[in-house]
């Protein structure tokens, strides 16, 4: 079946039996077999043109040729990789630093590089973009990677087309992989519905009953609404059908708030937990720790930069990676450079390291303006944390997002074990509970202060690595977290590394929780006068100190 | 003497009058004159730039002044005094915007712009009243000090103090500034209120009115001090002090801590609604900037800066630091910050007791050497 | 009494420091003020329009500067703090004594110096796409008004080219110029008959980041099987997590596209715009436009800066062409005389950089062409739709009842902002 000549040529990996799926979608056109060059070239010459309304038509056309060529063509159009060169020839061109890399549209043969000047490129709009992709779709139904076929069938759902009807059957017939069949299985429901038999209606709005997806919950509902469903036993299957998506769409409606205040909770926790350290502990009114965060955004984005020019692009993925001691040692010795500087002069009188810090976080923030400039820094998703996973029934989760909710955790979890088990997280306990005690032990408060305040700050600088993932990175990243955090810490408990993951998470919880009620801004101000009003309660938060180390 | 002006006098040192009264003539007197009588092309003649400017300053020394009394007396440190300084604001913002009348750009004779084109139909309730001068002071002092009663009794009863206050305060005014951020609000949303005529009548674009409300500003500020001198030189002031310095055994001695507190806090409040009420006819804005939680921290920086527990101190921290802004923007925008973020390390650094605290040093350092000079010159 | 005498001395002494003023003589330079925040929020946005300014204005002083005297920037820095935006206003006019301000970005600094420029007779460049029902005698409106940005983004996408729209998600930042624009849009679209239920509208504050729900929300909105399009006014700093959520919840343009008025060149310098692609934005300029004027003004723009990254974007060709518009008008009036410049202000032409002429009106905002981009991989914008010529800006929408009624002439006799239209 697989036609390996083709294959070899163009090599894209749906191409196995795309003449197949082309000839069988467009019936009328009379071969499947490669068209003429001549024809091709045509066909191809007619995208130069300045007219949507015409590209629209020159893809159609190339569309009936079914020549696995024009797949490869269709796409480099879709992404806006296809040029016209001085000489009027259509080219695909990449761009590669200042220069295109180039081939010929038609034979796919590379050809001498090429400046900006020299090319000029066919534009498509979001129409011509979803025209392609529906015709190059039908054929990635075909595809050999069960991901793009299920893709394929996504997209073909969205958009039902009568027509799609055999070619979805034929493609069900075939298929070995189970999550794609039943994809295709709905695809085929879906136009089902609309079928002359009312057995096939009936059996397509049970297979329906069984999805979860909002959008096919409306197509029920618009058979009902337009009274395009004649049959009464079949209406009511209808009702019973939407009645059931509505029950699990309830469901995954409150899973999918869980999920979001759980990635907020997260959020919270990664700026608060540097500040549960530097304030909780050693109870510095940090704040410079939003600058911290930012410190740390900005070692991501520099540790970007270098691997763009150093590294081979496949690694590119990996900075993040190489980022993280990066983010917490420029943070951390910020951290010392600001403790043995600054604060040292200050323990005891915590309302004046306000000032102190506050002096230090306009510093940092103009240091980096004027190093980095005032604008946005693009800090880019490495390729294995972009997208997303759908869990079912529309309820989706950024990988970004999951990723960083599993990252607060292994900070919490790592900072926790340090503090428990290490000799220096025994010398810190032993000098927050009692500093003269300690100092007449023999450790060194001094060094313990420095090294602690590093602590915080550096994870404070980790949290900011990963906060660039889903954030601005600019001068002013740091002032969107300070309140935030100081809120979290307090509402949690001052001083516990517990209280501040649980007031984290009931904080992000909660404000997910009232979002879809209240709307954003209400639901945040609910959230404050909510601490206000805790606080009242529970003056020393969520989870206070007992014993000495409570004191002021 | 009666026994008030014996009193009133006794709120300051001798010295402490001649520097106060000096002050006053400078600022009252001095300025005005010379803006408004001396021509335009001479070296002595000061800019309406300049007496706006200072007007301004003086309602920031008066916020710092009701920070003050509450830090640097009773040990209170809210950082959220922008809350009561900014609804001063609107109080007065509300006013003047009902003042403007069929001036407006849509020529609604009730509502204001912003309402007009939202689609409102009409005042909301608490908009009513406001086109009274005297109702519209009286909120701006009755609101502030209202928010700050209740906040400060749940507070103080609970025996909330020191950081936790602090911050629970900077959630007030945050959550204060989403409030006034929403347009549903009926506070004209991110723009506030704005392109107001007049106060009372008097053109609010005109010279004579600009130096009017520079000078009420000064006469408010010389009052507001006073007035807190009185109450830090009362009984209640030293009961303030002791709660500062040992709170729990002032508790012991039987004396309401919770009261003392809350009276001076709710006072606080009041002080800086009327500054905040003098300043909006002056700068001719108040939107929910003044709530973000930013300003209410600069505000305790001036009373640091100048000097904290000492009024005089605040009041010059808040021109100072001002000041140095004003100016900075201007010579150094793009590098201000730097000198700024450096003035305040260095103040907590080395001037713990903030500017008043140098100059009170360093007199005493001559008074001892003028001393030992005498001194020696006796025995010689 | 010795006291009181020194301090009267030192008062004296600080007032003759500032009172300084000096004469102006003909050889001195012209001063031309930016105001521009150069620190706090707006930083971001604002410090590229402080850095064209230095640039156009060393550009003209290359050519020998205006009515033979050199130019000269004074930049200060507002520190997005909008009082003092008024106090910064008011030391550029009275004690700097430039004779024209270039600045401001968002309305509330705008109305905030309003009243400083009305008293004082200054004249103010307000560069910046907004949201109009303003027109003042001291302001010139170099930016958008909806008429040149909202509505030609809406009738583009109700096209059979744009997608042929029904169902329309207007969601922007809780301030007036998204108010106003979605009060507009939101009237226009019910006289074009969409339904009030296929309308939604969703605000958020400033700097929101967490856009989760939000996003989720428009999933479902556009569940209905109509197409479905966001109408996008949220604001700057926000911008960058709702595209960073919107790719990664795989809301692709093809089905739900994203038409932005505060999306910028500028703005998506901090995103990978790699799955954003197609997603839309309508603004008067777009760096992407190959024309022979604008390539050689991003070179010039490049030289100057010294960085070959950086972009130029629609308040910057806003800054471009009311500079050119003063600097012409300057000469026309062989003064810097406010009045004087201001008459000769009226018709005013300069090039846009994409093409045609701009002309500044009598209601001081100007003919533009409204151009509609969507965002291609390398951060910069395709056009893909524009008007066949320029469009005069509306400072009264025809869309607000109270607002339709009133007009904006400035030229004698009629000389008013916001008046009721003479009845013809």
């Amino acid at each position: 079946m697989i036609d390996r000549k083709s294959r070899d040529l163009s090599g894209s990996r749906i191409l196995g039996t795309a003449a197949l799926g082309a000839a069988l979608l467009f019936a009328a056109a009379p071969v499947a077999s490669e068209p003429s060059e001549a024809d091709f070239h045509a066909a191809l010459q007619a995208l130069d043109t300045k007219k949507f309304q015409q590209k629209a038509q020159a893809i159609e056309h190339l569309g009936t040729l079914g020549a696995p060529r024009v797949l490869e063509v269709l796409e480099s159009l879709a992404k806006g990789r296809l040029y016209v060169r001085k000489d009027g020839r259509i080219v695909i061109a990449e761009r590669s630093g200042k220069k295109y890399i180039i081939q010929d549209a038609i034979s796919g043969r590379p050809e001498p590089e090429a400046s900006k000047k020299e090319l000029k490129k066919i534009k498509v709009n979001n129409r011509l973009r979803r025209l392609i992709r529906g015709v190059t779709g039908q054929l990635a139904l075909f595809s050999d990677d069960p991901d793009r076929r299920i893709e394929a069938a996504d997209n073909l759902i969205k958009n039902p087309n009568p027509q799609i009807l055999p070619l979805f059957r034929q493609a069900r017939d075939r298929e070995t992989d189970d999550a794609v069949r039943a994809k295709l299985e709905v695809g085929i429901a879906v136009l089902e519905l609309e079928a002359d038999d009312p057995a096939l209606r009936l059996a397509a709005t049970a297979t329906l009953a069984e999805t979860s997806d909002p959008d096919i919950r409306s197509l029920l509902e618009r058979r009902l609404q337009t009274d395009a469903e004649p049959n009464l036993e079949i209406r009511d299957a209808l009702n019973g059908a939407i009645e059931t998506i509505d029950r699990k769409l309830w469901l995954f409606g409150i899973a999918e708030n869980l999920l979001f205040g759980i990635s907020l909770g997260s959020v919270l926790l990664l700026a608060a937990i540097g500040l549960a350290i530097t304030f909780g502990v050693m109870g510095v009114i940090n704040m410079a720790h939003g600058e911290m965060i930012m410190l740390g955004a900005y070692s991501a984005f520099m540790v970007q930069e270098i691997f763009r020019s150093v590294v081979p692009p496949e690694l590119f993925g990996f900075y993040l990676l190489a980022a993280l001691p990066v983010a917490f040692l420029v943070s951390a010795s910020m951290g010392v450079l600001i403790e043995r500087g600054v604060i040292r002069f200050l323990y005891g009188r915590p309302l004046e390291t306000l000032l102190a810090t506050w002096g230090i976080s306009l510093i940092l923030q103009q240091l980096v303006r004027s190093i980095f400039g005032a604008n946005n820094q693009e800090v880019a998703n490495p390729e294995w944390i972009s997208g997303a996973i759908e869990i079912a029934g529309g309820v989706t989760v950024t990988l970004n997002r999951l990723c960083i909710i599993l990252f607060s955790l292994a900070v919490v979890a790592a900072l926790a074990a340090f503090i428990r088990y290490s000799r220096f997280g025994l010398n810190m306990r032993a000098v927050t509970q009692n500093r003269s005690m300690a100092a007449s032990m023999g450790i060194r408060t001094g060094q313990v202060d420095a090294l602690t305040f590093a602590l915080g700050s550096g994870i404070a600088g980790v949290a900011g690595m990963a906060l660039s993932q889903i954030s601005n990175v600019s001068p002013n990243l740091g002032q969107n977290f300070i309140v935030d955090s100081f809120m979290v810490v307090v509402f949690g408990g001052v001083g516990s590394l517990w209280g501040t993951i649980v007031g984290a998470f009931s904080l992000g919880i909660v404000n997910k929780f009232l979002e879809p009620v209240s709307g954003a801004i209400l639901g945040k101000i609910v959230v404050l006068v909510f601490i206000i009003l805790f606080i009242q309660m529970r003056p020393r938060g969520l989870f206070a100190l007992k014993g000495r180390a409570a004191g002021d | 003497m009666g026994p008030l002006s014996s009193r009133l006098f006794a709120l300051e040192s001798r010295r402490g009058w001649t520097v106060f009264m000096g002050l006053a003539a400078v600022l009252m007197v001095v300025v005005p004159v010379l803006n408004l009588a001396v021509p335009e092309n001479s070296w002595l003649h000061v800019p309406t730039f300049w007496v706006t400017t200072l007007g301004k300053f003086l309602c920031f020394a008066m916020l710092a002044l009701a920070l003050d009394l509450i830090w640097g007396y009773a040990g209170i440190l809210s950082l959220g005094h922008g809350a009561f300084f900014g609804l001063g604001g609107y109080a007065m913002g509300m006013y003047l915007m009902r003042q403007i009348g069929e001036r407006s750009v849509y020529g609604h004779p009730e509502l204001p712009d912003f309402m007009v084109f939202l689609n409102w139909k009409e005042l909301p309730w608490y908009w009513y009243g406001f086109d009274s001068f005297a109702f519209a002071m009286l909120m701006a002092m009755l609101v502030p000090g209202a928010l700050a009663f209740v906040f400060g009794w749940l507070a103080f009863r609970s025996r909330i103090t020191g950081v936790y206050f602090s911050i629970i305060s900077q959630a007030m005014v945050f959550a204060m500034m989403l409030a006034f951020f929403r347009n549903e609000m009926g506070f004209g949303g991110n723009n506030g209120l704005t392109d107001f005529k007049d106060l009372l009548g008097f053109d609010l674009s005109a010279s004579t009115t600009k130096v009017g409300l520079y000078v009420i500003s000064a006469l408010m500020l010389g009052l507001v001090y006073l007035l807190c001198r009185y109450v830090v030189t009362s009984k209640l002031g030293r009961v303030l002090i002791a709660v500062r310095d040992a709170e729990s055994r002032v508790r012991f001695l039987g004396y309401s801590v919770t009261r003392a507190k809350l009276f001076v806090f709710t006072l606080s409040a009041v002080l800086a609604g009327i500054a905040g009420a003098l300043y909006v006819p002056q700068v001719g804005i108040i939107n929910p900037g003044e709530f973000t939680p930013a300003k209410s921290i600069e505000v305790a920086i001036w009373v640091a800066v100048g000097g904290r527990g000492t009024l005089f101190g605040a009041a010059a921290g808040a021109v100072a630091v001002n000041g140095a802004k004003s100016l900075l923007t201007g010579i150094a925008p793009e590098i201000w910050l730097f000198f700024l973020g450096a003035l305040f390390i260095l103040v907590t650094l080395l001037m713990p007791r903030g500017l008043v605290g140098v100059v009170r040093q360093w007199r005493e350092r001559r008074a001892i050497s003028k001393a030992s000079h005498s001194d020696s010159h006796v025995s010689a | 009494m010795k006291t009181v005498s020194k301090l009267m001395a030192a008062a004296c002494l600080f007032a003759g420091v500032f009172a300084a003023s000096e004469g102006v003589r003909a050889d001195e330079p012209i001063k031309v003020g930016v105001l521009h925040s150069l620190s706090g929020t707006m930083a971001i946005s604002e410090t590229a329009l402080k850095d064209v300014m230095e640039f156009l204005i060393s550009e003209q002083n290359a050519k020998g500067g205006v009515l033979g005297r050199k130019l000269e920037a004074v930049v200060v820095d507002p520190a997005s703090d909008w009082p003092l935006f008024a106090e910064k206003a008011r030391e550029l006019i009275e004690q700097h004594e430039v004779d024209v301000v270039f600045g401001c970005w968002t309305s509330v600094s705008r109305k905030s110096v309003l009243p400083v420029f009305e008293e004082l007779n200054g004249m103010l460049f307000y560069p910046v796409q907004y949201e109009g029902e303003e027109s003042s005698r001291n302001i010139f409106y170099t930016g958008a008004a909806p008429n040149q940005q909202a509505i030609p983004a809406v009738e583009y996408l109700m096209s059979e080219e744009g997608g042929s729209v029904e169902r329309w998600v207007l969601a922007g930042t809780d301030y007036v110029y998204p108010r106003t624009t979605n009060k507009i849009l939101e009237a226009f679209l019910k006289a074009k008959g969409v339904a009030e239920e296929d309308i939604m509208i969703n605000y958020t504050p400033f700097g929101h980041s967490d856009w989760q729900t939000i996003v989720s929300d428009i999933k479902k909105f556009a569940s209905a099987g109509k197409k479905t399009a966001v109408v996008s006014t949220i604001n700057g700093d926000a911008n960058v997590p709702f595209y960073k959520e919107l790719g990664n919840q795989g809301i692709a343009a093809e089905d739900i596209p994203v038409v932005a008025f505060s999306v910028g060149e500028e703005e998506l310098a901090g995103i990978d715009t790699g799955p954003l692609v197609g997603h839309l934005a309508a603004w008067n300029y777009f760096m992407s436009v190959e024309s022979d004027k604008n390539s050689e003004v991003i070179e010039k723009w490049h030289e100057f800066i010294g960085d070959e990254d950086r972009v130029f974007n629609d308040p910057m060709e806003a800054h471009y062409i009311g500079f050119q518009m003063w600097v012409q008008a300057v000469e026309k009036a062989g003064t810097t005389d406010i009045d004087a410049v201001r008459a000769a202000m009226y018709g005013q032409t300069a090039p846009n950089l994409t093409g045609g002429t701009a002309v500044m009106n009598v209601n001081h905002h100007l003919s533009k062409p409204v151009l509609i981009g969507e965002i291609q991989d390398d951060g910069q914008f395709d056009v893909v739709w524009e008007t066949d010529g320029v469009v005069p800006g509306d400072a009264w929408s025809d869309f607000i009842p109270e607002s339709a009624k009133l007009m904006s002439d400035w030229t004698e006799p009629f000389s008013c902002g916001n008046c009721e239209k003479p009845s013809s």
